[in-house]
């Protein structure tokens, strides 16, 4: 299980969750990744998508402007 | 038992993506959903940009009906191959830049290629005859099952009662009494449908979805092709005639003006791939300069930057210049009054 981060801080929706998606596509069951983003929209966006793919948003932390999804990969 | 079939469906995000999304899985077929980003898409980004925007609740509405419907969605990244479609479309364009029918034809192309590769049986559009002048005909309906290479393996449930049996119906994997027959620009057949499946918060869409559907837009992207002397274009590019005013006084440059805070972070990040400048003697727009100007155009440029300053009445306003070169200057000029800006330097 490994720990994996992506950074897709100033691009707009819907690219951190196409980015996201391409990423968990390449990651193995149970990895985790945290992506960084700066788009407010993301907040929103990847944890919808990682509803409907079944995969688990672990936390959200939002400092100023950057904001971290970690999520889980999960069967889908 | 034999297993399900299984089908994709093109999402956009709007009410009849998920209705015919919605019928044909009420049928008991497996469907996910796919969703292509052509760079185009109205959603989100300006939301995402201005400041004024950003207090609105934002979704994706692809996302959203994708929940609504339980089903898995695909969200394709598709700006490179999209960019023929948008300058050399072969069926023409509609009222602006908006290629419809080959942007159509090129996307059930590509759930046509999704299909083969997942092992999948068939693709649903919420596509209806007449709903769109251009791409949604009684005519053009054959054009893009035939052009995209899907045939037979397209299925619109909302419409499909008035067109030819598609495969799905003809080997019984769909049931076409539970099909639909809509026709023309009225949402209500729609809008009853919704309710009886208890879907209320759907997208409203106003003016459509593609940015190449708007006047004003269009507009923008063919003067850069002019100017550039070529039909081509960057994602940045398309991404930066969303935001700001642009403003050509001449040919071999423009200037692109934020509006307000959120608009001027934005352009922010630009910075070095574009000559920029702003006003440092009061608060104002930070604007980026595209192409490649003079010294003499630089000093115009910078009184119409101060015309957009908190300086624009002053007798006076220090603008700060920084070249591509990384070389900073200053300059100080009068404001340029609002009159002398030509309306027709405004794109």
């Amino acid at each position: 299980m490994s720990l994996n981060e992506l950074d897709v801080r100033r691009m707009l929706c819907p690219m951190p969750v196409i980015r996201t998606q391409e990423k968990v596509e390449q990651l193995q069951v149970g990895d985790t990744l945290t992506v960084l983003c700066s788009d407010p929209g993301a907040i929103h966006d990847i944890p919808a998508w990682c509803r409907v793919n079944g995969h688990q948003v672990l936390d959200i932390r939002q400092k100023d402007e950057e904001i971290s999804i970690r999520l889980r990969v999960c069967e889908e | 038992m034999s297993e399900a079939r299984k089908a994709v469906a093109l999402i956009s995000g709007g009410l009849d993506s998920l209705l015919a999304a919605k019928v044909v899985q009420q049928q008991g077929i497996h469907v996910e959903g796919i969703n292509f980003y052509t760079g185009f898409c109205v959603e989100g980004h300006t939301h995402a940009i201005r400041k004024k925007d950003q207090a609105k609740p934002k979704r994706n509405n692809a996302l959203w009906v994708a929940e609504q419907l339980g089903i898995k969605l695909h969200i394709i990244d598709i700006i490179e191959e999209y960019k023929d479609v948008v300058i050399n479309p072969k069926h023409g364009y509609g009222a602006n830049l908006n290629p419809c029918l080959d942007c159509k034809v090129f996307m059930v192309h590509k759930a046509r290629q999704w299909i083969e590769s997942k092992g999948f049986d068939f693709i649903i559009t919420g596509e209806v005859i007449g709903q769109r002048p251009m791409s949604q005909r009684k005519e053009t309906m054959p054009v893009v099952a035939r052009e995209s290479g899907a045939a037979d393996l397209l299925l619109r449930p909302l419409c499909a009662k008035n067109l030819a049996l598609t495969k799905p119906e003809l080997e019984g994997w769909v049931d076409r009494d539970g099909l639909y027959g809509f026709e023309g620009r009225s949402r209500k057949p729609q809008m009853a449908l919704a309710a009886s499946f208890g879907f209320e918060d759907y997208a409203q869409p106003a003016g459509g979805c593609c940015f190449l559907t708007d006047r004003q837009y269009s507009h923008k992207l063919a003067d850069l092709w002019t100017a550039r002397g070529e039909r081509r274009y960057e994602l940045d590019d398309i991404m930066l005639l969303k935001v700001g005013r642009h403003i050509r006084p001449c040919p071999n440059f423009k200037m692109i003006i934020g509006r307000e805070d959120g608009e001027n972070k934005f352009l922010h990040g630009y910075r070095k791939q574009y000559t920029h400048m702003l006003a440092t003697s009061h608060n104002g727009p930070l604007v980026l300069i595209d192409g490649e100007p003079s010294q003499d155009d630089l000093d115009l440029a910078a009184q119409i930057t101060a015309r957009f300053s908190q300086g624009r009445d002053a007798d006076k306003v220090d603008i700060e210049v920084h070249t591509l070169d990384g070389a900073r200057q200053s300059l100080q000029v009068r404001p340029m009054a609002g009159e002398l800006i030509p309306r027709d330097w405004y794109l």
